[in-house]
């Protein structure tokens, strides 16, 4: 019975659980390694010799962009385990790392237009890696938009998850197209980061921000998949049962099961 | 009971009715054509009839009013049957569902899709472009209708349920159509000015194989789920 620990996750009360015990430990790293790395890269890092201090909106410009990509290759994981194995939590997982996703890749696209203003002399380039970020945010809208229009939570699942398979199949075809595009049309843009010929000072900081946004998004979608499976289980009996003896008493666990607070709160 | 039919002759039959079906409401099929022929003529009208300038902007506007053109007409792709009930039909009668949704897809290609590989040329020269351009330019809208056809084919099993889907299905299928307008546009580009266009048809070719092998599938899922 080795896969006992993966279906349990199926089960809304234990992901439930799971996810409310999990979430500090995403959100205080977070916190910790976000203001390191802020500090390491707005502070202690050198200037660049050739951007000045423009280059620190990398610290955050970079990791957005990262997670952008990542958060739909979650979506679509999470989608197909929906697909594959019904199953409504890993849905509800999916549903919630769309608009975290989305986010992400507005301000992806928000810090490089403001990027692009000093090191372009324009907020908007037609650079490949700006355009197929715009391009994903289309493609997190159309995933958005598909759910938003289906009314009946399961069959917007479902149709939201073929989307998604489909998407993640297309995004390297689009990366790679727009890349291809723009090599024709122009020539290559100033800005090659990510070599590792970037000194310590600077590259540290980075890589401090990347985990911090990494945990960010883990935290963020442990409490937005809380919400939809709140929201889902709405009139499902533990919920009820749990409510119920919110209102009455929250004593220590009994012999019916966990106490209220326990099943909510996670203790 | 009779013997199950192979899938081959319930293809064919399947591709046989449909074609039926079309033909005798043909100016359904026709009028993404005259969607195409109106936008393209859009286009130098917005700009100097110059020549030379609209040689310049040719493939820009093949291309959008192509894949505009596709968008419009996947209304005609499940629209009906999905209506009465002979999608249900098809997905209950054992055979395999992604087969016979691909042949309805290639029906459906050969009403929306060739014709405009056929006035694609011609609506390229009346853009400036030079006769010498019409074999390159036929080959690179015969591939990329394919493409087109296919995925838009995707777009239009997901919003089958839906009762208005127009914008909707636009935000789906044009991003994910984005590879093969950036490969067609090249493709004509280059067929316009005389040079050796064998990259972007390479490209466009290796789109049209993979959207084939993989879009059946996500297609069957995504009528499938519509069908519920």
């Amino acid at each position: 019975m080795a896969w006992v620990w993966f279906h349990k996750f199926g089960s809304p009360p234990h992901f439930y659980r799971l996810a409310t015990r999990l979430t500090p430990w995403a959100a205080w790293p977070a916190l910790l390694l976000g203001l390191a790395g802020l500090i390491g890269g707005l502070v202690l890092a050198p200037a660049d010799y050739q951007q000045g201090d423009g280059f620190r909106i990398i610290y955050v410009h970079a990791p957005a962009a990262w997670l952008s990509l990542m958060v739909y290759v979650v979506m679509a994981c999470t989608a197909a385990v929906g697909l594959i194995w019904r199953m409504a939590v890993a849905h509800a997982v999916a549903a919630s790392c769309a608009p975290i996703g989305a986010s992400f890749t507005a301000l992806a696209l928000a810090t490089g237009m403001l990027w692009g203003r000093p090191m372009w002399g324009t907020y908007w380039e037609w650079d490949p890696r700006l355009t197929s970020e715009l391009l994903l945010l289309f493609l997190y809208l159309g995933y958005m938009g598909l759910r938003n229009a289906i009314d009946d939570v399961p069959r917007a699942d479902r149709a939201s998850a073929v989307l998604a398979i489909v998407g993640v199949v297309n995004v390297p075809i689009i990366h790679y197209s727009v890349i291809w595009w723009n090599s024709l049309h122009q020539a290559p843009s100033v800005m090659k980061f990510g070599q590792p010929t970037m000194p310590a000072s600077m590259l540290i900081p980075l890589l401090l921000m990347l985990a911090a946004f990494t945990l960010l998004f883990a935290a963020l979608l442990l409490i937005r998949a809380r919400g939809e499976v709140l929201q889902r289980e709405r009139n499902a009996r533990w919920m009820l049962e749990a409510l119920e003896r919110l209102s009455t008493h929250d004593g220590p666990p009994t012999r019916d099961g966990p106490s209220a607070k326990g099943v909510l709160v996670g203790r | 009971m009779s013997a199950r039919a192979s899938f081959a002759s319930a293809a064919a039959l399947l591709m046989a009715r449909d074609l039926r079906l079309a033909l005798r409401r043909a100016g359904d099929s026709l009028l993404p054509l005259g969607f195409f022929l109106v936008i393209t003529t859009l286009f130098p009208l917005a700009l100097d009839p110059e020549l030379s300038q609209l040689r310049d902007i040719a493939p820009a506007a093949l291309w959008v009013g192509a894949l505009l053109s596709s968008l419009l007409a996947l209304d005609l792709l499940f629209r009906d049957d999905g209506q009465d009930g002979a999608l249900e039909q098809l997905a209950l009668c054992g055979q395999p569902f992604a087969g016979l949704l691909l042949a309805k897809t290639v029906v459906h290609w050969l009403l929306t899709g060739l014709p405009l590989v056929l006035v694609a040329p011609l609506a390229a020269i009346a853009l400036g472009a030079p006769y010498g351009a019409m074999p390159g330019i036929l080959a690179a809208v015969l591939l990329g209708t394919v493409c087109l056809s296919l995925i838009g084919a995707v777009g239009a099993g997901l919003t089958l349920s839906l009762r208005r889907n127009g914008s909707l299905l636009a935000l789906l299928v044009l991003p994910l159509a984005v590879p093969v307008l950036i490969f067609g546009a090249r493709a004509t580009a280059l067929a316009i000015a005389g040079e050796s266009l064998a990259a972007p048809l390479y490209l466009l070719a290796a789109t049209a194989v993979l959207a084939a092998t993989l879009a059946p599938w996500a297609l069957a899922a995504a009528v499938r789920i519509g069908l519920e």
